[in-house]
């Protein structure tokens, strides 16, 4: 945080407002393992795009005599427990998992920076009510909450994002919070002010610009988090159901077939190790980048 | 100081109470009835209606919320209606489960995170540092079911050293006791060991272009006594203290932990209790976890207030 | 060196001796949930029913094919055209507290049974007008009706007689320490981790009982179950997924015992349960016959089941003596599906099927949806959680249900809750008055030959009209240890220790 307040100091003598973004940039592209995360990434979000070409079969197509086959030729990662093939599988189920992802953190953004910023800006009677509420869901075991708004809304995929959203919102609406509340009584926020902007502006143009940076680095540690609640989820029989696939899911069934189909268990546990490993190494790399004490 | 302490304590009360409103209502918006998922497979109207009337389902929600909450002002938490027993009882038994299984993979964490922490920081921007981050990683990027089966498999059935799954008390066998929980201890840890990374790791870096560093180096300090003894000490500082914070995600992760390796504790009480609509079990589980949490919450406050002697001034 | 030799075996014996002394033999046992409260009366799941087995003994008890014969009870007669039920009671036999058992306990079991708060058991016994002591060893059962599968229940829950002692002592909360005449004690229970129990020494059959503790441990994983078993954490399992079979076989140190259940897989559909009834599933029993038509029940056993399990069309095994044998499984038949849809009028009919979100019947349901849509069917699965699918199935808000039944000893306990009007367990809401007639008559007859006549024509009625399409039977699959010794596997699937051993 005092980070980018060095930051907006130097910024300001120099009168530009994107330098610190450039440097920053220029900091990430030299971290070697967030580089490797940010291309694992992009190549996984390119193959679910893709997917329905780049998948030799139908994801769902059953072929009952090809049931639980070991990787040949025709089925490179191998057969499922009803005959699907797990490569195309996998492909798809990245889709899945991805949304699971970014949706969530979408929907934890939606409600919690808006909140954050209103709690921290406003203040007051206010903040401390909707601090309180956020206090207790944080209070809540997270995956109890999920499991309980999972099973409420009933389970499918859609819903297991919903779930996973709201009950990871607690934690960005704490760090816009934070974030503002440093921000709100920095020099050119006062002036702004001063000058007689409506708060809307104030908190728009000049607050959330300066304070977008952490709350990036944490969504991209929380969609690493999110796909694994994703998963956790499925365990549970509460995410994305069968037929469709997620690599939770898959990883699910698999475990019962350990000994006999090891395959369909290597290929999802992987795809979902080197996904949000590759989120977590980005999301590092960007902290990182955007402090420049951190060399 | 001490207003500070009397203001945060009087905030508890108010989040405890929110607490108790989300997870109340979380429970009453669950589709299924829990008389009728209750009842037994014979579905005997009788026994349904029964049941509704003894656990009061039949009443209107505030009334619901009252009198339960009536019932915790008195020590009284309700009663589980799946095995007839109050929730008080299975919250006493279970607890100690739970703790020592968070107690041990905290220590895991530590174990693992702080030392990861700092080579990262040491040997900033080297491949070691990458190593040492993808070392700590490595737990927070496997959904901990998975991991926690491949332990199974391999160290259960495949080499025979550890028990599957079960819990035995410390009291009655502590040996089997640290047996039963080596494996779940270090499947939950693993995840907290990144954050504990994370932490040490940019704690150690912000030390270490300090004064005080320098000038131990400059007095020709061996660079290893610099690190461990100047630099690592007052590094933990806010490293310990938010070790108590990781709590929170520890119960989380010992939610499927404990489905997995079968530890009788609160995470396998309340997945099962929410699943077979046995509120009551939900509703006091929770409770006790919130203010557990909220609790450490606290007590890392201050102990970061005493130890940081910044703050004191 | 010597004075060591001797020090050593000193050692060694003290060791072993204390060892030999101290060694009590002890059986694990892994089941697939917790069991729900301990109290014969008010418990309500299958697996407490395991537990039961070892702490308490029935009036009456099973054999593995289905003849029931004298537990607690040593005779029994019916009298005044099958109203009256005359017990016997078998003599010597004492309750884990000490006390004896007499008919003044027997009358107060049953009478709990009937009259107890929440009582679980009142249904399965409503027959039973009153209880009346003879004499110490025999107590009469007056009926308002005539009902033959009444023993069936006595030899269930029903039938388990309590210590009157400890029940009045404890009340609801018997179940937190029950006391009972069965072979074992109840030592302790710390829920969903074990329930441990040991061997009551003046139990009246006590020469074979030869196991002195024994832990039922809940493991709803099944596949950490197995993983304990083959880690030798676990002596016994139950409920073996059929996956695992050929693992078992090739294991030297496991045995697989198995035997087919007496219950049944199948969907139920929504006849006339409110609005989502009214599509042709549901209104044409051709559709229903061309969807029972459609799927191959062999097919999908070998598939997901690996074979394992029997491919069934009836409430009642193909093994079982009330079968009928004139009404066989059918074979797959696509073309005369599609030639009764298009007689139906509805050529491509979409249906939604609730399926409970775990693992097993995810498959099944696929297997279903694959194999109906070749005949023309659009079949959408619906996963729904038990809890809210429970409910959504009472209520009629779904089209069809993949569900089964854990199987009752009377084949009455797998038929009349499920299509009699009006019955607790029909949640399609099916109603037909002559199945209804049919069902009642065979209840009121004793003779085995003359309530099949009554079944036949219920099924000659239920299964054309089809509320119920019945896919397959599932078998008790057992793996355990091969130092376990003597266990014999019942189709009710419940483990009874009598008779077995622990090298």
């Amino acid at each position: 945080m005092t980070a980018i307040l060095v930051d907006r100091e130097t910024s300001l003598a120099e009168g530009s407002d994107d330098q610190p973004w450039r440097r920053a940039m220029r900091r990430l592209v030299r971290r070697r393992g967030a580089m490797v995360g940010l291309a694992v990434v992009v190549f996984f979000v390119l193959i679910a795009v893709f997917a329905p070409l780049v998948a030799p079969y139908a994801p769902t197509a059953t072929d009952w005599g090809a049931v639980r086959k070991a990787p040949t030729l025709a089925h490179w990662f191998g057969t499922d427990e009803i005959g699907r093939d797990v490569l195309s599988r996998v492909i798809f189920g990245a889709r899945a998992s991805l949304m699971a992802g970014v949706v969530s953190v979408l929907i934890s953004l939606s409600f919690g920076v808006p909140l954050g910023l209103l709690s921290g800006y406003v203040g007051g009677f206010l903040d401390g009510v909707l601090m309180r509420i956020v206090d207790a869901m944080l209070a809540c075991p997270f995956l109890i909450l999920a499991i309980a708004l999972a099973a409420f809304l009933g389970p499918n995929l859609t819903n297991a994002m919903i779930a996973i959203g709201i009950s990871a919102m607690p934690a960005f609406v704490r760090l816009t919070r934070a974030q503002t509340l440093s921000t709100k009584v920095e020099d050119y926020v006062e002036a702004a002010k001063a000058v007689g902007n409506p708060h809307i502006r104030i908190v728009l143009r000049h607050i959330l610009p300066n304070i977008l940076a952490p709350i990036m680095v944490q969504a991209t540690l929380a969609i690493a988090a999110a796909i694994i609640a994703e998963a956790s989820l499925s365990f549970l029989g509460l995410g994305q159901q069968p037929p469709a696939p997620s690599w939770g899911s898959m990883l699910n069934t698999a475990k019962n077939f350990l000994d006999q189909a090891p395959w369909m268990a290597w290929w999802p546990g992987l795809a979902i190790f080197v996904v949000v490993l590759s989120f977590n190494l980005l999301g590092d790399g960007l902290r990182d980048a955007l402090d420049p004490r951190h060399r | 100081m001490l207003t500070y302490l009397i203001g945060r304590i009087a905030i508890i009360i108010p989040t405890l109470f929110f607490v108790s409103i989300i997870i109340f209502g979380l429970q009453q918006l669950l589709p299924g009835d829990p008389a009728l998922a209750l009842a037994g497979e014979e579905r005997d109207p009788q026994v349904i209606q029964f049941l509704r009337h003894k656990y009061h389902l039949d009443e209107p929600l505030p009334v619901r919320y009252a009198l339960w909450a009536q019932g915790v002002l008195h020590g009284d938490l309700g009663e589980s209606i799946r095995i007839n027993k109050p929730v008080l009882d299975l919250v006493l038994e279970k607890l100690p489960v739970t703790a020592e299984l968070a107690g041990m993979a905290i220590l895991v964490s530590l174990l693992i995170g702080i030392p990861s922490g700092v080579i990262s920081a040491v040997k900033n921007g080297t491949v070691i540092d990458y190593g040492a981050n993808v070392f700590a990683l490595w737990g927070l990027s496997t959904p901990n079911f998975w991991l926690g089966f491949l332990f199974i498999m391999l160290f259960s059935v495949k080499l025979g050293i550890l028990p599957a799954s079960g819990f035995v008390p410390p009291s009655e066998d502590l040996g089997r006791n640290l047996a039963t929980l080596v494996m779940p201890a270090f499947v939950l840890g693993n995840a907290s060991a990144a954050v504990m990374m994370r932490h040490t790791r940019s704690a150690m870096l912000q030390v270490m272009s300090a004064d005080y560093v320098r000038t131990a180096r400059a007095k020709g300090l061996n660079e290893r006594v610099v690190v461990l003894k100047h630099a690592l000490r007052n590094a933990l500082i806010p490293v310990v203290t938010l070790g108590a914070l990781e709590f929170g995600t520890l119960l989380s992760g010992a939610v499927l932990t404990e489905q997995v390796f079968t530890i009788p504790g609160f995470g396998k009480l309340i997945v099962d209790a929410v699943f077979n609509r046995d509120y009551a079990v939900v509703q006091g589980v929770v409770l006790c976890t919130a203010t557990a949490y909220i609790l450490l919450n606290l007590f890392a406050d201050i102990a970061y207030f005493l130890v940081n002697p910044r703050l004191r001034a | 060196m010597n004075r060591f030799k001797i020090v050593w075996v000193a050692c060694a014996l003290l060791a072993s001796s204390v060892g030999a002394a101290s060694a009590q033999s002890s059986l694990r046992i892994g089941l697939n949930e917790d069991p729900d409260v301990l109290d014969p009366t008010l418990a309500r799941t299958f697996v407490g029913r395991i537990v039961f087995a070892a702490l308490c003994d029935k009036l009456f008890d099973i054999t593995p094919d289905l003849k029931i014969v004298p537990q607690l009870a040593s005779a029994y007669k019916w009298a005044d055209d099958n109203k009256t039920l005359i017990i016997t009671l078998r003599s010597g036999v004492l309750f884990q507290d000490g006390e004896p058992m007499d008919a003044a306990a027997v009358k107060y079991s049953l009478d709990r049974h009937l009259t107890f708060p929440g009582s679980t058991r009142k249904g399965e016994i409503s027959s039973v007008q009153s209880v009346t002591v003879v004499d110490d060893h025999t107590v009469k059962l007056s009926l308002s009706q005539a009902f033959s599968p009444l023993q069936a229940a006595l030899a269930d829950r029903a039938g388990m007689i309590v210590s009157p002692k400890a029940a009045e002592a404890l009340k609801d909360k018997f179940g937190s320490h029950p006391v009972c005449a069965g072979p074992y004690s109840f030592v302790e229970r710390v829920a969903q981790d074990r329930i441990v129990v040991q061997k009551f020494d003046r139990y009246w059959d006590k020469d074979k009982i030869k196991i002195d503790k024994i832990t039922y441990q809940p493991i709803p994983d099944s596949s950490v179950k197995f993983a304990n078993l083959r880690s030798g954490s676990l002596d016994l399992i139950e409920r073996v997924a059929p996956t695992d079979v050929a693992q078992i076989k090739s294991d030297g140190n496991l045995k697989l015992a198995e035997i087919a259940e007496i219950g049944y897989q199948g969907i139920t559909i929504n006849i006339n349960n409110g609005p989502n009834a009214k599509n042709p599933l549901g209104q044409d029993e051709r559709v229903r016959q061309a969807l029972s038509l459609a799927i191959d029940r062999k097919a999908l056993v070998d598939v997901v089941f690996n074979g394992e399990y029997i491919p069934g069309n009836q409430w009642v095994p193909p093994a079982n003596p009330y079968y009928d044998h004139d009404l066989p499984v059918q074979a797959r038949d696509v073309g005369k599906a599609k030639a009764l849809l298009k007689a139906a009028g509805v050529e491509h009919p979409s249906v939604t099927l609730m399926i409970p979100n775990d693992t097993e019947q995810q498959q099944v349901g696929q297997v279903i949806q694959s194999m109906a849509a070749e005949a023309g069917f659009d079949v959408k699965l619906q996963a729904t959680e038990f809890a809210s699918a429970l409910q959504l199935a009472t209520k009629g808000g779904m089209q069809a249900f993949l569900i089964g039944w854990s199987g009752r000893v009377d084949p009455d306990g797998n038929l009349y809750s499920f299509i009699a009007c009006n019955a607790p367990l029909n949640d399609g809401h099916y109603c037909n008055a002559e199945v209804d007639k049919e069902m009642k008559a065979a209840r009121a007859v004793d003779d085995p030959a003359e309530r099949m006549k009554h079944y036949k024509a219920v099924a000659a009625i239920s299964l054309k009209e089809l509320p119920i399409i019945y896919l397959y039977h599932r078998k008790w699959i057992y793996a355990f240890n091969k130092k376990v010794t003597g266990f014999v596997p019942y189709p009710d699937g419940l483990i009874r220790p009598q008779g077995m051993a622990v090298q």
